[in-house]
C-alpha cells in the first residue's frame, strides 16, 4: 500500500463535556465517520470519512458535535490552491473522473445579485397584498396570435396549459437519483400548492399515479419508464435534451441503486446500470426534435402541453428559437448553477452558462422572432429565494423550476455527495435504512411551506411595484436595474443600470 | 346480590375487583381466618429475609376494603357451609349469609408422613405467621435448619435462611432442585449458583425420622444419614384447601371442579386460586395451578360471573418467576417433554451463564426456560397464550434480541397498531 | 385513550426516545447532559427494535386487560381506573420479574441501577403532557394518539 496524500476535509469536533455517548451519531452517520469504541466505553470519531452533511449535529441531542473546515493549510498559492492539489492527488491515485453532486460551488457570477427591483413611491401607488387581491395564477402553454371573443367567451379553444397557483415547480429530479419518500413529498407538495413536479427520467412510481395531473412526465434519451400510462397519466409531458449541471452529457444511475422499486418504475432489470446516452439517438436535428415532440403529442391525444428541457449553453437563444418552431409549447432552461445526483465536476464547473442571461437572450430572441406567444418559457438552475423569482419573471420568464431550494427544505445540507447514494437526510439515496429518514408527511409539509412562504413573498414585491397580476410583470424588464455589471452584460440582459 | 368470599388473597382480591366492575352495589364480605389486611404469600420469603418491610406486605392499599365496600372478617376462620340455608358458619358461631360464595381458600402445605412432626421446630412456609414463628426461632438462635422440598418454596424459604446466617440443608426427592419447572441443565446451573451462596442439597433424599425430644435436634434421612439441626421447614408444596367442602355437594377431584365461569357443581357456589382447578391451555386439561398471576385471574372471573357478567377464564399455564441473588428465571408451560411430538430448541452461553430453552408442538410454542437471561420472556408467554404459529422464526425465538422485529409484518403490525391493546 | 404508536416505515432508528426516555425519568429531567452523566441513570422505558431497515420503537401498550397488573405479586403494578395508564409503584416493586413474564409485548424492563425494579412506560404520566419519546421523535415516527 502506498502512501495516500489525501487529507480530511472536515474537522468533527465532540465536546467531551456534553458527549453522552449515545451513539446517535453513531448509528446516523452511513459514512460511519462516528464509532462506540467498546474498549473505551465512548464514541469517536474519523474525520476522513466526514462529508460535513450535519446530519449528526442535527440530531445530537446535547449538541456536542460541530464540524468545520480541516485546518490543515498548503502554502497559499494564487494559482495551485488546496482544492486543485487535492484533486490531482485523487485523480493520481484512482485514474478516475472526479464526480460530485449538486449545482457547482465555484465563485460564478450571481446576476439576480446584481438586480435590483422597482418600487412605487407617490405615483401608481405600492398595493398591500394583505389588503387586496394580489394574482400570482400562472397558464403555461402556447397562447394564440389572437384571442377571439364571442359573447364574452373564447371562441377557439386554447392549446393545451398548465394552470399554476404559483410560479414555482418542482424541477425533474429522477426517481432513483432520489428516494421515493423524496418524490411523494414533492408530488404531496405540488398537489397542496397548486403547482406541478417533475417525475425526472426514471419513470413515475406506482403509488404516485394519483398526483399525476401535478405531475410533470419527463422523457430523456434512455426511454426509462416510458409507456402509454405513463405519458397521459400526467398533466403535461417533458423531454429532456439537457441539464444544466452536465450539459452535453447524459446520466449513469449506478446499478447498486436500481433496487426492485426502481427496476419496477424504470422497467429496467435489477442491479442494472441506468444509462441515459448523452444525445437522444433519434434527435439529431430541430426536424427529428419536432417529430417527438408529435409523437408524444399524438400518444397524448394532443391534451397535454409539451415541454422541452435544455442546459443553457452559448447559442441558446438559436436553439430555443428552434424548439418552438419545432412545436413546443413550453421551453424549460437550466442554467449552468443547476444541481444534479452526480455530474463529473469539471462538466459541472466549466460547461455552460447562466441562467439569467441564457433567459434574457432566449425571451428577447423569441419576441424578435415574433414568436414569443408561441411557448412558455420556465428557468431553473440557482432559484435561491422569492426574489430571484420575481428577477426571473421580470426579465422574462414564465415560471420557475426549483430543485435544489426544494431538496433543502426536504432537509438537504448541500454535502454534495449525492451521487455515493448515502445521502443521511433520506433524498439522495436508495438505501432503505436512509430513505424511511425522510418522512414524507414532514417533507411535503416543508415544500409546501417554503412555496407558501415565497408567494407571499413574491406577492409582497409586486405589491410594492404597484402591480397586482403576476402577468403585469412578465418581461417587464423598466422592473430592473443593475448593479455593478458591465455595459455589455446590462445589454444582454436587457436592463438599464441603476440610477438611469 | 350479598357476596361472601372465603378467603383473602390473590383469588379472593381478584374476586373483590370482578365483582366491582359489574356491581358497584352488592355486598360483599370477606372472611379469612388469617388476621391481616390483603397481604402478599409470595413476599414472606422477602419478609424473612429482611427485603420487605411489614408494611409493604400488603396486596392492595390500605383502603382497599373501604374503597371496594367490602366487609373484611378478618381473624375468623369459617367452619363450615350450608348449602341449604346459604350459610356460612363462622369458627365465632356467627352465620353469614350468601347468595354467591366464592370459596378461595387456597392451599395448605404438603406434609408427608414421617414421624416426629409434632416437635418444637417444625415449620411449614406458607403464611405470614409461619415466617413470623421462623424469625422469631432464628432470633432466639437456631442456627442451622433443613428445609424439605427443593421446589419453589423451599429454595426461597432456604434462600431466605441462608441470608439470616442460618445454616441450611436442602433435602428433595428428585434428583434435581426445581424439579417441576426446570430441565437437569438448569437445575444443576441453579444449585451450583446455591451451593456458592452456601446452601446444602442432599438430592434423591428424603427425611426418613426428626430427631430430637420435644424439640428438633436433626433429621435422619432415608439414606441413613443424619443431619443435626433445630429447624425443619417442611415445603414440599401445596395441596388445595378443600376441608370446607369435604362431603358436600362440590364436587373436588384433586382441587374443586369448576367450569369455565368458575362456578362449582354448587348452584351460586363459586371457587378460585390455588383450591381449584382450572383449565391448563398447554395440558389442554383442567389441573390445580397454584400459582398468584393464575389465582387472580381465576378470582376476577369468578366474581365477573358471580355479578352476572358471562366471562370465561380462557385458561391458564404454569408460569413463574424466580430468583436467587443475581441469577433470575422465567419459566412456563412445559419444559421437559416426555415424547417426541415435541421439539426442543435450546440456546445455552456458558460464558454469560444463560441458558434458554423453548418447546414447541405443532408449530407453536409450549413452553419455555430463560435462565440468567429474562428480558422480554414474556413474548414468549403471549405465543403460548395465543397459539401463534412460530414456525416461521423459530430460528429466533430464542436470541437475546428476540422481539416483535422477528415477526411477520402484518401481524406485529396487528398487535401493536390497534387501539385498544 | 391516547396510546404511544410507532410508524416504523419512518423510524430512523437514531435511538433518541431511548435518549430522552432516560432523560426525562432521571434526576434531571431538564438536563440531558446531566442526566446521563451525573449519577446512576435509569434504563430505557421504550426499546427500540431493530432488524435494518426496519426499526420501530415499543413501549407498554397499556393493556386494557393488562396481565402485567394481574400477576404482579405485590399490587404495585396496577392500572389507573380513570387514566388506563399503567404504571409501576417503584417502592412497593420487589424486582420478582413476574410482570415480565407475563408481558406479551415485552414491555417491562429490569431496572437494576438502585434497588432492582420493574420499569416500564408511564407516558410520561407525571409530566402531563406528551410522552417524551414522542416529542423529541425527530421524524414523526411516533405519535401519541387515540385509536379504535
Amino acid at each position: 500500500m502506498t502512501l495516500d496524500l489525501s487529507t480530511p476535509e472536515f474537522l468533527i469536533e465532540r465536546n467531551r463535556d456534553r458527549c453522552i455517548d449515545c451513539k446517535v451519531c453513531v448509528n446516523q452517520c452511513a459514512n460511519e465517520a462516528h464509532t462506540y469504541d467498546e474498549e473505551e466505553g465512548k464514541v469517536v470519531s474519523d474525520d476522513t470519512k466526514c462529508v460535513n452533511c450535519h446530519r449528526c449535529v442535527a440530531l445530537c441531542p446535547t449538541k456536542a458535535l460541530s464540524v468545520r473546515k480541516y485546518p490543515l493549510e498548503f502554502r497559499s498559492h494564487g494559482t495551485w490552491n488546496a482544492h486543485y492539489i487535492n484533486s490531482i492527488y485523487k485523480q493520481a491515485a484512482t485514474g478516475g473522473i472526479l464526480l460530485t453532486g449538486m449545482g457547482t460551488d465555484k465563485n460564478y457570477p450571481i446576476y439576480w445579485d446584481h438586480l435590483l427591483l422597482n418600487a412605487s413611491q407617490v405615483t401608481n401607488p405600492s398595493i398591500d397584498p394583505l389588503r387586496e387581491p394580489m394574482e400570482l395564477k400562472t397558464f403555461l402553454g402556447r397562447k394564440p396570435d389572437a384571442v377571439k371573443i364571442e359573447n364574452g367567451r373564447l371562441a377557439e379553444k386554447l392549446p393545451p396549459q398548465l394552470e399554476l397557483e404559483v410560479p414555482i415547480m418542482f424541477s425533474a429530479m429522477s426517481f432513483g437519483s432520489i428516494s421515493l419518500n423524496a418524490h411523494k413529498s414533492l408530488a404531496r407538495a405540488a398537489q397542496e400548492m397548486g403547482t406541478f413536479w417533475n417525475t425526472g427520467e426514471g419513470g413515475l412510481h406506482r403509488d404516485l399515479f394519483p398526483y399525476g395531473k401535478n405531475t410533470i412526465v419527463q422523457v430523456a434519451s434512455g426511454r426509462f419508464g416510458v409507456h402509454t400510462d405513463y405519458l397521459n397519466s400526467g398533466a403535461a409531458i417533458e423531454i429532456k435534451i439537457g441539464q444544466g449541471a452536465k450539459p452535453g452529457i447524459g446520466g449513469h444511475l449506478p446499478g447498486e441503486k436500481v433496487g426492485r422499486e426502481v427496476s419496477l418504475t424504470r422497467m429496467i432489470p435489477q442491479g442494472s446500470d441506468a444509462i441515459s446516452p448523452a444525445p437522444h439517438h433519434d434527435i439529431y436535428s430541430i426536424e427529428d426534435l419536432r417529430q417527438l415532440i408529435y409523437s408524444l403529442k399524438e400518444a397524448s391525444n394532443y391534451e397535454k402541453p409539451i415541454s422541452v428541457k435544455i442546459a443553457a449553453v452559448h447559442n441558446v437563444a438559436a436553439i430555443a428559437s428552434g424548439i418552438a418552431r419545432a412545436g413546443a409549447d413550453i421551453i424549460a432552461i437550466d442554467g449552468f448553477r443547476g444541481g444534479t445526483g452526480a455530474t463529473p465536476l469539471r462538466t459541472r464547473d466549466t460547461v455552460g452558462i447562466p441562467i439569467e442571461l441564457a433567459l434574457a437572450a432566449v425571451d428577447s430572441r423569441l419576441r424578435e422572432e415574433g414568436i414569443r406567444n408561441q411557448v412558455s418559457l420556465v428557468i431553473g438552475g440557482s432559484v435561491r429565494n422569492s426574489a430571484d423569482i420575481v428577477k426571473a419573471i421580470a426579465i422574462g420568464a414564465d415560471a420557475v423550476y426549483i430543485g435544489t431550494s426544494a431538496l433543502i427544505a426536504l432537509g438537504c445540507h448541500m454535502c454534495q455527495r449525492c451521487y455515493t447514494g448515502k445521502c443521511n437526510w433520506g433524498i439522495a439515496t436508495q438505501n432503505p435504512n436512509l430513505v424511511k429518514r425522510l418522512n414524507p408527511d414532514i417533507g411535503a409539509q416543508r415544500a409546501a411551506n417554503l412555496v407558501k412562504a415565497w408567494s407571499h413573498e413574491i406577492k409582497e414585491l409586486l405589491g410594492g411595484m404597484g402591480i397586482n397580476a403576476l402577468e403585469s410583470l412578465r418581461g417587464n424588464r423598466l422592473m430592473l436595474r443593475g448593479v455593478g455589471i458591465s455595459e455589455k452584460e446590462l445589454e444582454i440582459l436587457g436592463v438599464m443600470h441603476a440610477g438611469e | 346480590m350479598n357476596y361472601v368470599i372465603i378467603g383473602n388473597s390473590a383469588a379472593a382480591v381478584g374476586a373483590v375487583e370482578g365483582i366491582r366492575q359489574v356491581d358497584s352495589k352488592g355486598r360483599i364480605t370477606v372472611i379469612s381466618d388469617e388476621p391481616y389486611h390483603t397481604y402478599s404469600r409470595p413476599l414472606i420469603s422477602y419478609w424473612l429475609a429482611g427485603k420487605v418491610a411489614e408494611d409493604k406486605m400488603i396486596y392492595r392499599d390500605r383502603n382497599f376494603y373501604e374503597v371496594n365496600s367490602v366487609t373484611p372478617v378478618l381473624g375468623v376462620r369459617a367452619e363450615k357451609i350450608n348449602f341449604k340455608s346459604k350459610k356460612v358458619k363462622l369458627a365465632d358461631g356467627t352465620d353469614v349469609p350468601f347468595e354467591k360464595l366464592l370459596i378461595a381458600t387456597g392451599g395448605k402445605p404438603i406434609v408427608p408422613p414421617m414421624t416426629g412432626l409434632n416437635k418444637k421446630g417444625v415449620y411449614s412456609f406458607l403464611k405470614f405467621d409461619d415466617v413470623k414463628e421462623i424469625e422469631k426461632a432464628v432470633s432466639a438462635g437456631s442456627k442451622k435448619a433443613v428445609v424439605i422440598g427443593a421446589g419453589l418454596i423451599g429454595l426461597k424459604a432456604a434462600e431466605a435462611l441462608a441470608k439470616l446466617g442460618v445454616e441450611v440443608t436442602v433435602v428433595e426427592l428428585a434428583d434435581r432442585v426445581l424439579p417441576a419447572i426446570l430441565d437437569e441443565h438448569a437445575a444443576s446451573m441453579v444449585q451450583e449458583y446455591l451451593e456458592k451462596y452456601g446452601l446444602k442439597f442432599e438430592l434423591n433424599n428424603t427425611v426418613a425420622k426428626i430427631l430430637g425430644k420435644s424439640s428438633v435436634s436433626g433429621v435422619a434421612l432415608q439414606s441413613g444419614a443424619e443431619i443435626a439441626c433445630d429447624m425443619l421447614v417442611v415445603a414440599i408444596g401445596v395441596q388445595p384447601n378443600t376441608d370446607l367442602v369435604k362431603d358436600t355437594d362440590v364436587r373436588v377431584n384433586r382441587g374443586i371442579v369448576v367450569n369455565e365461569k368458575m362456578e362449582t357443581s354448587a348452584a351460586g357456589v363459586y371457587a378460585a386460586g390455588d383450591v381449584s382447578e382450572g383449565f391448563d391451555i398447554v395440558y389442554g386439561t383442567s389441573r390445580v395451578l397454584p400459582l398468584l398471576p393464575n389465582a387472580y385471574l381465576q378470582g376476577e372471573v369468578a366474581g365477573r360471573n358471580m355479578a352476572g357478567a358471562e366471562t370465561v377464564f380462557a385458561g391458564g399455564l404454569a408460569m413463574n418467576a424466580i430468583g436467587f441473588g443475581d441469577l433470575p428465571m422465567l419459566t412456563a408451560g412445559i419444559i421437559k417433554p416426555d415424547s417426541d411430538e415435541f421439539e426442543v430448541l435450546v440456546q445455552a452461553d456458558p460464558e454469560t451463564k444463560s441458558y434458554r430453552k423453548a418447546v414447541l408442538r405443532n408449530g407453536c410454542i409450549v413452553g419455555y426456560i430463560c435462565l440468567n437471561r429474562v428480558d422480554r420472556a414474556g413474548i414468549l408467554t403471549g405465543l403460548i397464550k395465543d397459539k401463534v404459529d412460530v414456525s416461521g422464526f423459530k430460528d429466533r425465538l430464542l436470541s437475546l434480541d428476540f422481539g416483535y422485529i422477528d415477526f411477520p409484518e402484518e401481524f406485529r403490525k396487528s398487535r401493536l397498531g390497534g387501539g385498544a391493546a | 385513550m391516547k396510546r404511544v404508536y410507532a410508524k416504523e416505515e419512518v423510524c430512523a432508528g437514531c435511538k433518541l426516545c431511548e435518549v430522552h426516555c432516560i432523560v426525562a425519568h432521571s434526576k434531571y429531567p431538564n438536563d440531558i447532559v446531566k442526566a446521563f452523566k451525573t449519577g446512576v441513570r435509569p434504563v430505557s422505558r421504550v426499546i427500540v427494535e431493530e432488524n435494518r431497515p426496519v426499526s420501530f420503537a415499543l413501549q407498554c401498550r397499556h393493556c386494557e386487560d393488562a396481565p402485567c397488573t394481574k400477576a404482579c405479586i405485590t399490587g404495585a403494578m396496577h392500572r389507573d381506573p380513570e387514566t388506563g395508564i399503567v404504571t409501576n409503584e417503584e417502592a412497593r416493586c420487589v424486582g420478582c420479574w413476574t410482570c415480565i413474564l407475563a408481558c406479551p409485548f415485552g414491555a417491562i424492563t429490569r431496572d437494576e441501577t438502585g434497588k432492582k425494579v420493574a420499569s416500564k412506560c408511564d407516558l410520561c404520566s407525571s409530566n402531563d403532557g406528551v410522552p417524551a419519546c414522542v416529542a423529541h421523535c425527530p421524524n414523526e415516527a411516533l405519535v401519541f394518539e387515540e385509536r379504535k
